[in-house]
């Protein structure tokens, strides 16, 4: 008996290409004052800086602060509230929708067992001041924030790309730079290595996953019918075995008709 | 004078092997291939398995040497970056001629799932592939076969190896 067929559902492809309007629901946010440690936290915070919004979403109390404030924060929350980690630190691009990066803090509290996170909008030539004075595990954490955005950080001991090459054009995790790479990106090793009057010689990248020529022998070998890179095709069917026929000097050719084949393990 | 005529051509009528200087060369050359010691990514694992006494890479005169001076064989394991491009390019320039390249895995191929912006689409692209290796990462059996299609080829080349005039340089 067969089972009933049901038409599958693309569930992942669903909510972005049938409706276009379809949002995401949104996690949902709770008052501050619900939670007591996070509420006492947010006092503290509130006596010395502007707070502009604050609010809890999933166990966590989420702080929007002004971005010149983001040292002396951090050094309140480390010395008086006890978050002792700065557990991730990097930026989001909002760069197409209100021209701004925002910047987030995680921090977590181990004497508490609470976590919390400080954000900040900063525009796109601004310079955000380093908190490697107090976290050290910023130092990394904002150099890669200026590598893959180009958030300009003041007061870095060691400002300097950490993934990308020193020489690369441009930020890559910025919303407008293309995945497969921009002009620079896509010639990056022929220019480094060749010099730009190469480009001709080795031709572009081959960004087609699913291409197959059959004609090119350069890049594609047909399988039972393997020539010499570059040759041209041919329709005969080439012996695939690895040991030349008769062997080769000292060494002989393995045949199966004259190996001892065992029936069982004696 | 001799009491009896010995035939030469005859088996064991002298202990004398007749051969030709290339397949002699390059006999000594297949048999004792030399790679660099040289992982990028997962791929490195497997070569490092083949390596290792189960496979026994040892068995084909096939040793690992820390240096580009004294390898013969370089074999691209892992993913390329663009980023590590000029070095892989410096190290295959650092190794003495004759040498070969085996390009292992989908990624070393044709930058395999990292179509990106930091990933060499393909070693070929920056030196002279000699064997392409399929998978993801390939099986240390499909390293093996590899080498021993390598050795097979340069068994047929002549022994004044000369870097033919392929897609590069």
């Amino acid at each position: 008996m067969m089972r009933q067929y049901k038409e599958k559902e693309n569930v992942q492809k669903k909510p972005y290409y049938s409706d276009r309007f379809w949002v995401a629901p949104q996690v949902p946010k709770f008052d501050v004052q619900s939670d007591t440690v996070f509420a006492q936290d947010l006092a503290v915070l509130k006596e010395k800086f502007e707070i502009v919004d604050a609010y809890i979403q999933q166990g966590q109390m989420i702080v929007y602060i002004n971005s010149n404030d983001n040292v002396d924060v951090l050094t309140t929350l480390r010395d008086e509230l006890s978050y002792n980690f700065l557990s991730e630190h990097s930026a989001i691009d909002w760069l197409a929708k209100r021209g701004e990066f925002e910047i987030f803090y995680q921090m977590l509290s181990t004497g508490k067992r609470k976590r919390i996170r400080i954000k900040c909008f900063i525009k796109e030539r601004e310079t955000l001041k380093s908190v490697t004075g107090v976290y050290k595990s910023a130092d990394w954490a904002e150099r890669e924030m200026y590598d893959m955005f180009g958030v300009i950080i003041s007061g870095h001991h060691y400002m300097k790309r950490l993934l990308m090459p020193d020489d690369w054009y441009d930020h890559p995790l910025r919303k407008t730079y293309p995945l497969h790479g921009d002009e620079a990106a896509q010639w990056y090793e022929i220019d480094k290595i060749f010099g730009k009057e190469y480009r001709d010689i080795i031709g572009p990248e081959e960004r087609d996953a699913a291409r197959i020529d059959v004609d090119d022998t350069h890049r594609f070998s047909h399988i039972h019918h393997e020539v010499p890179f570059g040759a041209p095709v041919s329709h005969e069917k080439t012996a695939t075995d690895y040991q030349e026929e008769g062997g080769v000097f000292i060494v002989k050719k393995l045949k199966k008709e004259d190996a001892k084949i065992l029936k069982e393990r004696p | 004078m001799a009491q009896h005529k010995i035939n030469y051509l005859q088996e064991a009528g002298l202990p004398v092997a007749l051969t030709t200087v290339d397949k002699l060369v390059q006999w000594g050359r297949s048999n004792s291939l030399w790679p660099l010691t040289y992982g990028l990514a997962c791929c490195a694992i497997e070569m490092m398995a083949t390596g290792a006494s189960r496979y026994d890479f040892d068995r084909f005169g096939t040793i690992f040497r820390a240096s580009p001076r004294q390898a013969d064989v370089i074999v691209i394991a892992g993913t390329l970056t663009k980023k590590h491009a000029p070095f892989m390019r410096r190290l295959y320039d650092q190794m003495a001629e004759p040498k070969w390249v085996i390009s292992m895995g989908s990624c070393a191929n044709t930058g395999g799932m990292f179509n990106t912006y930091a990933t060499v689409q393909g070693a070929d692209r920056i030196v002279p592939v000699d064997i392409y290796l399929p998978g993801c990462a390939p099986r240390p059996e499909t390293l093996q076969y590899a080498l021993m299609l390598l050795q097979k080829k340069i068994r047929t080349e002549s022994a004044s190896y000369k870097l033919q005039p392929k897609r590069l340089v």
